[in-house]
């Protein structure tokens, strides 16, 4: 074990799978010589050279369409987009190609790229460093997105996404790249998909979260306790394939149910959550599910603060569960 | 023979044929001439076909004849072909099957594709013919990436990027052409500006004086080539594909063509083309030219001609019979292949 930050697990996960495996190789803006704007590719340029570690031109459809033509033909390219709100004009790629190439050849042309995105607010990045925009992505089928929240599951989920066999999107939380430490695994500590991490146990509330937004739930879930409410959490951590399994037992043994994303409320992802409750736990609830999100608006600068939830909205929005029934 | 139009001749003399295209010109120039006709058989047949309902939608390629048979002729094994709408015939070419290729059409149980994209977009990975979409241009990009594949690789291969005079003005024809400049990767960019992108004409795609000169704001060469021309698109992907070979980098080669057929059978190109064009795409019909310089040059007689036809037809009756007779996909293949088979469900090695 090594006590890393997020972004170092990143970093770290990106070393392993580039020396385990000569056809992994990463490309995008600054990502060599400079090693990441957010240092997240640091020391890869000098240990794997430019062939593997690739200094694109500034065209986000180049870096995913290059990187398809890569997969195609048996690489395994990690892309990354320097901030998810610049992922844009590579949605054609994404949307269009990479997640239909399988499906369209009849498997002839499976067409596996990793794209790592940072994404998500709190960092003073105004509109177009801040967004949190997964729902775009999960509603794409033939592309997997996760999302890690701490830095054991960074690595383990970025090293299952480059060994997986499609398309993933990585969606890494900026917030807290340093903000958050935790041991990693020195092995491989690969981290499945389609498994929820528990969190904290509890039996009155399950509240449910992922990225950025699990630390806030967590510290929620410690100040309810000292209410006498028993928060379960959950960090959901694979949205596609999402572990349904989970969130419906959770639920099952809770009978109250909390989503929390810093996304836009209106067809964000805890919409899909409380559909998935409503049909495989309707009857084990015993309040309505509460979502604790974004504002339906375009993501402030000056008043971030306001529009992201933070544990008090989300102490609100479970103890609201909790007294209705 | 000339019931036709006029047919601008081919301005060659044999000599002047095999010094551009090489000693084995009589073969290359005859085997040419028959697969432009199976293209032109193909393209009447489906039409026809859809237009009785039998096939669901068709994007003939009348009027590329050359330019797709040349990229079948003029490429190797190990070269990859990333088409437009109007490639098939360079799959065909290269080797895929004509009754593989009818499976596809009719969108049967046979497709390699499993039915799930329109007619008109197979995936034939046999002969590196890559699956596209109907989105234009995004294909261009893929080029690039797996040219700088090959390339990482010290593997063979140039790839073959195609798109039409619409795709010049999509975001992945700047993308793809700006980093194969600044990567100088092995790829020749095809171009078949037939002239219409839909109803558009090229005078309102762009404001170039040519789509070829294009590549000079990329770094490489860009060429225009009469693309109904057999003799000197083959000549053009020959030296670019060379070059190509050799490390010199990309090309961008813009063959000039005439769209001879409405752009889909979806399409109705009497609201927007002037009275005159059929005319004059018919006296630049790549088949024709090609037919009148083998009768001229190369001895090709009219029972010989008759033949070529009579067979061309014969292969794809018989591919069509084959597909037709070919059920539907299965219901369960609906969700299959959106994601990679769970490793659970897979059959155990038994080693």
């Amino acid at each position: 074990m090594t006590e890393l930050t997020l972004v170092q697990a990143v970093n770290r996960g990106l070393f392993e799978a580039m020396r385990s495996d000569p056809d992994v190789l990463v490309l995008g803006e600054d990502v060599g010589v400079n090693g990441g704007v957010f240092r997240a590719t640091e020391g890869l340029y000098k240990e794997f050279g430019a062939d593997r570690v690739i200094d694109t031109p500034l065209s986000e459809t180049g870096i995913v369409g290059t990187a398809i033509g890569m997969a195609l033909y048996g690489l395994k390219p990690v892309a990354e987009i320097q901030f998810l709100d610049f992922i844009y004009p590579a949605f054609d790629q994404i949307v269009s190609e990479l997640s239909k190439f399988r499906y369209r050849s009849g498997g002839q042309y499976p067409c596996h790229v990793v794209i790592r995105s940072p994404y998500g607010g709190g960092i003073r990045g105004g509109l177009y460093h801040s967004q949190s925009t997964e729902a775009y992505f999960c509603h794409t089928a033939g592309l997997k997105v996760v999302v890690p929240s701490t830095p054991a599951d960074a690595k383990g989920l970025l090293l299952t996404a480059i060994h997986d066999e499609d398309p993933v999107l990585f969606l890494e939380p900026k917030r807290i790249y340093r903000s958050v430490t935790g041991e990693v695994p020195d092995g491989d500590g690969r981290v499945p998909f389609g498994t929820a991490r528990l969190v904290r146990e509890g039996t009155d509330v399950s509240l449910f979260a992922y990225g950025a937004m699990v630390p806030p739930t967590s510290e929620a879930a410690e100040k309810l306790a000292g209410e006498g409410i028993s928060a379960e959490v959950i960090d959901l951590r694979s949205l596609v394939p999402l572990d349904e399994a989970s969130v419906v037992a959770s639920v099952q043994k809770t009978g109250r149910a909390v989503v929390v994303h810093e996304a836009a409320r209106f067809c964000g992802f805890g919409g899909e959550v409380a559909a998935v409750l409503a049909e495989k736990a309707f009857y084990s609830l015993k309040a309505p599910i509460a979502r604790v999100t974004g504002y339906d608006t375009p993501f402030p600068y000056a008043l971030e603060n306001l529009y992201l939830p933070n544990a008090d909205t989300i102490m609100h929005a479970a103890r609201s569960t909790v007294k209705a029934g | 023979m000339n019931s036709g139009p006029t047919i601008v001749p081919l301005p060659y003399k044999a000599s002047e044929v095999e010094a551009a295209i090489g000693s084995n010109w009589p073969s290359i120039l005859l085997s040419a001439y028959r697969w432009m006709v199976l293209g032109r058989t193909l393209d009447a047949r489906m039409q026809a076909l859809q237009r009785q309902g039998r096939v669901g939608f068709y994007g003939a390629s009348t009027g590329h004849e050359a330019v797709n048979v040349a990229a079948g002729l003029a490429t190797e094994a190990d070269d990859w072909i990333f088409p437009g709408l109007r490639e098939q015939l360079v799959a065909l070419v290269r080797g895929h099957s004509l009754v593989t290729y009818a499976h596809h059409l009719f969108a049967d149980d046979l497709d390699p594709g499993r039915g799930r994209n329109m007619p008109c977009h197979p995936t034939a990975s046999e002969v590196h013919y890559v699956s596209m979409s109907s989105v234009i241009g995004t294909q261009i990009s893929h080029a690039v990436g797996l040219a700088h594949a090959l390339r990482s690789r010290s593997a063979p291969g140039v790839v073959l990027a195609f798109f039409g005079d619409g795709g010049t003005s999509s975001n992945d024809f700047h993308a793809g052409l700006n980093f194969a400049g600044v990567w100088r990767l092995p790829v020749v960019f095809c171009c078949a500006n037939n002239q219409w992108a839909i109803s558009v004409p090229v005078e309102r795609q762009t404001a170039a004086t040519s789509l070829a000169s294009k590549a000079d704001a990329y770094g490489f060469g860009g060429s225009r080539v009469d693309g109904t021309d057999f003799v000197a698109v083959y000549r053009a992907l020959r030296e670019a594909l060379a070059a190509a070979r050799s490390n010199a980098g990309p090309k961008l080669l813009e063959f000039v063509v005439y769209r001879m057929t409405p752009h889909s059978s979806a399409d109705d190109p009497t609201r927007y083309q002037p009275a005159d064009w059929a005319a004059r795409a018919a006296s630049h019909d790549p088949v024709g030219r090609l037919e009148a310089w083998l009768f001229a040059h190369q001895g090709l007689t009219e029972p010989a001609r008759s033949r070529f036809k009579a067979e061309a037809e014969e292969q794809v009756r018989e591919a069509v019979r084959v597909a037709e007779e070919t059920p539907p996909p299965r219901p369960g293949s609906l969700t299959e292949d959106v994601y990679a088979p769970a490793v659970s469900s897979r059959a155990p090695k038994g080693r």
